[in-house]
């Protein structure tokens, strides 16, 4: 139940490389929609790209693989990607739309899928959901705020960020250096301490890096629809796969961060109803 | 026929459930529900798959000599829908009507349209006035204006003479836009006082929106038809709902902890009221027109996960 449901699970990266070179760990998001843009499933991405200021992402239409290879690589924080969907709709005309998302965008678009209650001729575009494991996000002056005080060095300075071995990564022209995810703590948003979902449970395809080597990324495709882009992806070569770690290591630390996650999420909910604040309704 | 949405009508009315079970009934959800899945798929797509349903229905159609008094039966059976025009702008009409592919299977062999003044002209005031008719579902789209006798005393008698009170679109439920009236307008300056329906009378379910969208529309008849109260519970429980204004979003979501900067809020705003600064909605009150969409899509207020599991068969 930790992984909701799924086809498989395997370890897999992308062949290309020139996403390798840009790409946060197997470059499957990026490998997706470049096949899906190609073979015409999708004909734009919503992705999160870059702007002036670092480390503020915008969503982002990719049309080209080009703009996806700009956009490639994880921002630790918001880049809420479902606000350029009517545009691409719209303005652009795009009636197949990939876009990638946290579980709790995933949730927001899949529930305005199910329900769309006003938003005309919309939900219906979005074709390819690809979700990214995650832990819990952060406000861009989180990162600031501990990149600076804790790290000693800057937002500017950083050209990689990264979550692993249980550590907050930055990449510097002067190195690498790792910060206790503990030190964290307390800086992510409150939304995400009542979050049961690290594995985006309603994507087509979800994918992150825990749970695989360096480089490579665990892959949960899940819906019919996810699940053929996917292998249809690995058939042409574009992605390749090999069969899970099951220790330690691998699916069983998944499964045990996502327990801790669902567990810390219930915790956080009884707490907020021991104090009569809401929560979401679940129906 | 219809043994769903009678059911739906029974449960909510409290009335006991008459068993009945027709083959013919079944062929034609079916029909409506390809034709509503096919929605989703690419233009040619839908128009083959609303074909075969269509010659699929027809080819089942029972022959003549049977099918006379069937068609009786049919007929008497059908729900009996009002469409009621209070103050809006007739957009969520225009919405339903935009269901092209089903719209003529819906109007003329799922529903009767007994009262309203577009789709029919069958009103209390109208060219061919008459009394107005026991309804099984009234659909109210716009709000009620208090200084309105004639609204006042219409919907007051809707609420006599229908089993369920839809508010229909975001104007009956919210007040929408109509809330910022403040009256001295030509040709009724008096009129400023425009509140949703539920403060009047009791409303049964809502479906918000500014319009209510064609697909809501359509996903709701076809839930109506096959009885699926599940997906009709959210519907259920907005009955009574009259704030959903970007300010709510900021009272009940973001100053309760629980936004987490999705931007399904902004992408469901037809106004462009809200954006996203630092990861949280910004509300812009001047383009706001209180239609709910932002709180009504919000992840964080309500989540169908059954259903969104459901329909991506998870």
């Amino acid at each position: 139940m930790a992984f909701g449901t799924y086809k498989e699970v395997v370890c897999a990266r992308s062949t290309d490389k020139d996403i390798q070179k840009v790409s946060q760990d197997g470059g499957i998001v990026t490998a997706l929609f470049a096949y899906a843009l190609e073979e015409n499933i999708i004909e734009g991405a919503i992705v999160a790209g870059d702007t002036e200021d670092p480390w503020k992402p915008e969503p982002t239409i990719a049309l080209s693989r080009e703009d996806l290879l700009a956009a490639a690589g994880t921002k630790y924080t918001f880049s809420p990607n479902a606000i350029k969907i009517k545009e691409a709709v719209r303005q652009n005309g795009l009636e197949k739309i990939g876009t990638v998302g946290t579980p709790c965008q995933i949730m927001g678009l899949r529930k305005m899928q199910s329900y769309p209650f006003s938003t005309r001729f919309v939900a219906d575009k979005i074709k390819l959901m690809i979700g990214i494991f995650c832990t819990e996000n952060f406000p861009r002056d989180s990162l600031r705020t501990f990149i600076d005080g804790k790290l000693h060095s800057s937002l500017a300075a950083t050209t990689k960020m990264d979550i692993g071995k249980g550590k907050f990564w930055i990449d510097t022209v002067d190195g690498k250096q790792g910060l206790k995810i503990k030190e964290t703590h307390g800086y992510e948003q409150a939304g995400c301490n009542i979050c049961r979902d690290l594995v985006a449970k309603y994507a087509d395809v979800s994918t992150g890096s825990i749970g695989s080597a360096d480089g490579w990324s665990t892959v949960f495709p899940r819906t019919e629809g996810g699940n053929e882009v996917f292998q249809a992806a690995v058939e042409a070569g574009l992605i390749e796969t090999k069969p899970m770690d099951e220790g330690k290591f691998g699916l069983e630390l998944l499964e045990k961060l996502a327990n801790n996650k669902a567990d810390k999420g219930n915790a956080e909910r009884e707490r907020r109803l021991g104090l009569g604040l809401p929560l979401p309704q679940e129906l | 026929m219809l043994e769903g949405l009678k059911k739906w009508f029974n449960k909510l009315l409290g009335r006991e459930a008459k068993p009945d079970a027709e083959d013919e009934k079944a062929k034609l959800k079916d029909s409506v529900q390809q034709v509503v899945e096919a929605e989703s798929k690419p233009a040619e797509e839908a128009k083959k798959a609303a074909d075969a349903a269509k010659a699929e229905a027809e080819s089942s159609e029972p022959n003549i000599e049977e099918s006379s008094t069937q068609e009786v039966e049919k007929v008497a059976d059908k729900p009996r829908v009002g469409y009621i025009h209070m103050s809006g702008c007739t957009g969520d009409g225009m919405s339903l009507t935009e269901n092209y592919d089903i719209l003529s299977t819906v109007l003329t062999e799922m529903i009767d349209i007994v009262y309203g003044t577009t789709l029919v002209d069958v009103w209390t005031e109208g060219t061919f006035a008459q009394e107005m008719p026991e309804m099984d579902v009234a659909l109210v789209e716009g709000s009620v204006c208090l200084q309105d006798e004639h609204s006042i005393k219409e919907l007051l008698e809707v609420r006599e003479k229908a089993g369920l009170v839809v508010a229909f679109g975001s104007c009956a439920m919210t007040g929408c836009f109509t809330r910022y009236s403040r009256g001295g307008q030509l040709a009724q300056p008096k009129h400023e006082s425009f509140v949703p329906i539920s403060n009047l009378v009791k409303v049964d379910a809502a479906i918000p929106g500014c319009p209510a969208s064609p697909e809501i529309i359509a996903k709701t008849i076809v839930a109506l038809v096959n009885g699926d109260m599940d997906y009709l519970t959210p519907m259920l429980n907005m009955a009574a709902c009259d704030l959903a204004c970007g300010c709510d979003l900021q009272t009940s979501v973001v100053n309760k902890a629980l936004c987490c900067g999705c931007g399904t809020c902004v992408l469901a705003c037809p106004t462009r009221a809200l954006e996203m600064v630092e990861g949280r909605p910004s509300h812009n009150k001047s383009r706001c027109i209180k239609c709910g969409a932002c709180s009504t899509h919000c992840p964080r207020t309500w989540f169908p996960a059954e259903r969104v599991k459901k329909d991506l068969g998870l």
